[in-house]
């Protein structure tokens, strides 16, 4: 019988309690990639919840009554698109999250995490992610926002959370994510970060690190491999002829070692490095980057590398948003079938008045 | 572990005034006041009485449910019930420092404290001791480091920053929230003067710090810049020094790149031969791959020279696959696919009429694309 994990928790996540959102994306998402099915009754039941975490003014909290937050919408979006049902996207309030975006968009182009809250490039993977899944994405939100992405890409050759600091694996998946679903990828040096990214994976361990001289972590195996799918893709966009068609760029079978061998809690679950405790953002990084290293291409080319038993197999996840292609592309039929919201602030008459 | 999955992944480390739990019934509600050491829920407070808590609404079946203690679920009920009332009380700043205590990760208790702080005009000093003994006990949160920022804001006054971000960076020297806060501080006030000082100290300490060769970047970038030949001169010998005292640092050849990767590798005169000489001794993978990165520049540019020396083109071309083939095949492996990548690349841009190497091809490929498993055992 499914496990059912989603619905209690052990007292250990209290830190979580404004992250909730996140344990029903980490919880489903890790469901999926195992290709567990999700009862009915259970995906009912986080719809409702994630409805009850959605504000009155827009966007999702890390928890009913909370403060909207683009992290934990980013995560309830996913979570409502693995769903997938009518009852899943009818819980998104499209034009209410369009007004949530602006809110938090800044003049220079960024976007903070909240009302009152910080900068950095993880908001404008939130934002593009899932202003881009339920269709009310307009050029006007992202004005801007493409070039103080690319501010962020610094003398390593990765990208910062903001511009200045070190090149780390998170905040470089979420700015290469973010441009690619801007269409704008290709403005980065991408030889840079093909060659920063790449230089992350430990020539011991097989794992990757987060930055330059750290130590290894499960996490990375999606956020640094996870740049690899779409920088092939970037590249090939760009003309590069000398592309491989069977492998990405970087060490997979290594990858799926370290995971494996060395990230899997013998009582089930996944973690950082052994030692470590597991838990489930670890359990979802951990087997995102697990399916990543076991499939290369997309719908028309595709090569599995499975170490281990044929049960190893995990499905196929979307290198930009996460979660599996074929709930990417349900929800993108879904939500451009329906209207754009309308946008006053995305137009102005001839006269550039409002 | 700092960054994206801080916000995600706190491992719990909850004080939790256990002991008291078990006591409170056997006490009356205003001895709280007499000995305000001990904890005394919300709900029993005769100062809250007019309050009516407001319980969580999860919904009729909740999931991702998580096991409050009693102290918790009181506290935030309590919480609750002043952001719906939208109250603005010193009794509602107490209890928001109760709230942080709990959950120092809610980001609603922090911006209701903030807005808190300004309505009752608090003292901003007060705040800034407050803020400081929190952060030292959780250096990994997001809302911690905000809200000092903000609160430095409204005080306008950096003063304290410097010494108390270096403390931080004397228990974690990579804590990247840590860094970007002194990078705000820097920048906001203009206080760049020491920070190459700092800098150097931290690298002493540890040459392999990549926050610290981050940190020396943005100084030098925002200071003198790079431009400047007596500048790059001085970084590239300070580079070149740390490598022959630690050869494997990617650091350090991370930083001898990323100085001269905009004006040319090749530009740079007596660089390459330097560096040659350090190969016979202190050899690395980093080393390897930075004359590659030397010779493709020297394609690169000589490329776009009116006369193309054809001859010199060949033997920087033959360098070039050289390093690539010995990286992929034998000095970094884990890289394999990349440097196979890079010297087919290569070959296709500058090989010309030459056949160029078989060994750079990669494995027989599938004209067909094919999707069969293939298992590793």
């Amino acid at each position: 019988s499914p496990p059912v994990q989603l619905k209690t928790n052990s007292s250990d996540v209290l830190c979580l309690d404004a992250s909730r959102p996140w344990l029903c994306f980490w919880i489903l998402h890790s469901l999926e990639l195992l290709e567990q099915p999700i009862p009915a009754a259970v995906a009912s039941e986080v719809c409702q919840f994630l409805a009850h975490c959605q504000s009155p003014t827009g966007g999702f909290a890390g928890g009913p009554g909370q403060h909207a937050h683009l992290a934990p919408t980013y995560a309830a979006v996913n979570a409502l698109c693995i769903i997938g049902t009518e009852e899943a996207y009818n819980v998104i309030d499209r034009e209410k999250l369009l007004d949530f975006l602006w809110s938090v968009k800044q003049p220079d182009g960024s976007f903070v995490m909240h009302v009152g809250g910080e900068v950095d490039v993880r908001s404008a993977y939130c934002a593009a992610s899932v202003a881009s899944l339920t269709n009310i994405l307009t050029p006007k939100l992202f004005e801007d926002t493409t070039n103080w992405i690319l501010s962020c890409q610094n003398w390593e050759g990765g990208l910062s959370g903001v511009p200045g600091l070190e090149a780390h694996g998170g905040y470089t998946f979420c700015g290469t994510a973010a441009l690619v679903i801007l269409g704008k990828e290709h403005m980065l040096d991408l030889k840079a970060l093909l060659r920063w990214v790449v230089s992350r994976q430990m020539r011991f361990e097989g794992g990757f690190q987060g930055r330059c001289n750290k130590l290894v972590d499960g996490c990375y195996s999606f956020w640094q491999a996870g740049l690899l799918p779409l920088l092939h893709r970037a590249l090939f966009k760009e003309g590069e002829s000398e592309l491989s068609r069977q492998r990405w760029m970087f060490e997979q079978q290594a990858l799926q070692e370290y995971i494996l061998l060395c990230c899997q809690n013998p009582t089930g679950g996944l973690l950082d490095k052994p030692g470590k405790s597991r838990d489930f953002y670890h359990t979802c990084y951990c087997l995102s980057g697990l399916s990543i290293a076991q499939h290369f291409g997309n719908m028309d080319l595709h090569h599995e590398l499975i170490l281990g038993k044929d049960d190893n197999r995990l499905a196929p996840t979307h290198p930009v948003y996460n979660i599996c292609p074929e709930r990417v592309a349900q929800a993108l039929q879904h939500f451009h079938r329906l209207p754009a919201p309308e946008d006053p602030r995305s137009s102005k008459n001839d006269n550039g008045i409002f | 572990m700092s960054g994206v999955e801080e916000t995600l992944n706190e491992t719990v480390e909850v004080k939790e005034d256990n002991e008291f739990d078990g006591e409170v019934e056997d006490h009356p509600v205003d001895d709280y006041m007499a000995d305000p050491t001990r904890y005394v829920f919300y709900r029993d407070r005769k100062d809250w009485a007019d309050l009516e808590p407001v319980p969580q609404d999860d919904g009729p079946s909740p999931v991702v449910k998580i096991a409050y203690s009693e102290k918790f679920s009181d506290v935030y009920d309590y919480f609750r019930a002043l952001l719906k009332n939208d109250e603005r009380s010193e009794r509602a700043f107490a209890l928001t420092a109760d709230a942080i205590e709990l959950n120092a990760a809610n980001y609603t208790v922090w911006h209701y404290r903030r807005v808190l702080l300004q309505a009752l005009a608090k003292d901003l000093r007060e705040e800034m001791r407050y803020i400081t003994a929190i952060i030292e006990e959780q250096p990994k949160n997001y809302q911690v480091w905000h809200h000092r920022r903000m609160v430095v804001e409204w005080l306008n006054d950096p003063s304290e920053e410097l010494e108390f971000i270096a403390d931080i960076l004397s228990q974690d020297a990579k804590n990247y929230h840590a860094w970007q806060h002194r990078q705000w501080v820097i920048q906001e006030y203009k206080l760049w003067e020491s920070e190459l000082e700092f800098v150097e100290n931290l690298l002493e300490e540890d040459v392999r710090n990549n926050s610290a060769w981050n940190q020396r970047h943005f100084v030098i970038s925002h200071t003198t810049g790079f431009s400047d030949a007596g500048v790059l001169d001085r970084e590239i010998q300070y580079c070149l020094n740390q490598i022959r005292k630690a050869p494997h640092n990617e650091s350090a050849w991370n930083y001898l790149k990323g100085m001269l990767q905009d004006r040319g590798l090749s530009t740079q005169p007596g660089l390459l031969e330097k560096v040659l000489e350090l190969k016979e001794t202190h050899c690395s993978p980093y080393l390897l791959a930075f004359l590659f990165d030397c010779y493709e520049d020297s394609l690169e540019s000589s490329s776009q020279k009116e006369n193309i020396d054809e001859e010199e083109q060949k033997i920087s071309l033959k360098k070039a696959l050289e390093i690539c083939e010995l990286l992929a095949q034998d000095k970094d492996t884990i890289r394999k696919e990349y440097w196979l990548f890079l010297g087919r690349s290569l070959k296709a841009k500058y090989g010309g009429g030459d056949g160029g190497t078989d060994a750079l091809s990669e494995d027989p490929e599938a004209s067909v694309p094919t999707s069969e498993p293939q298992e590793l055992n």
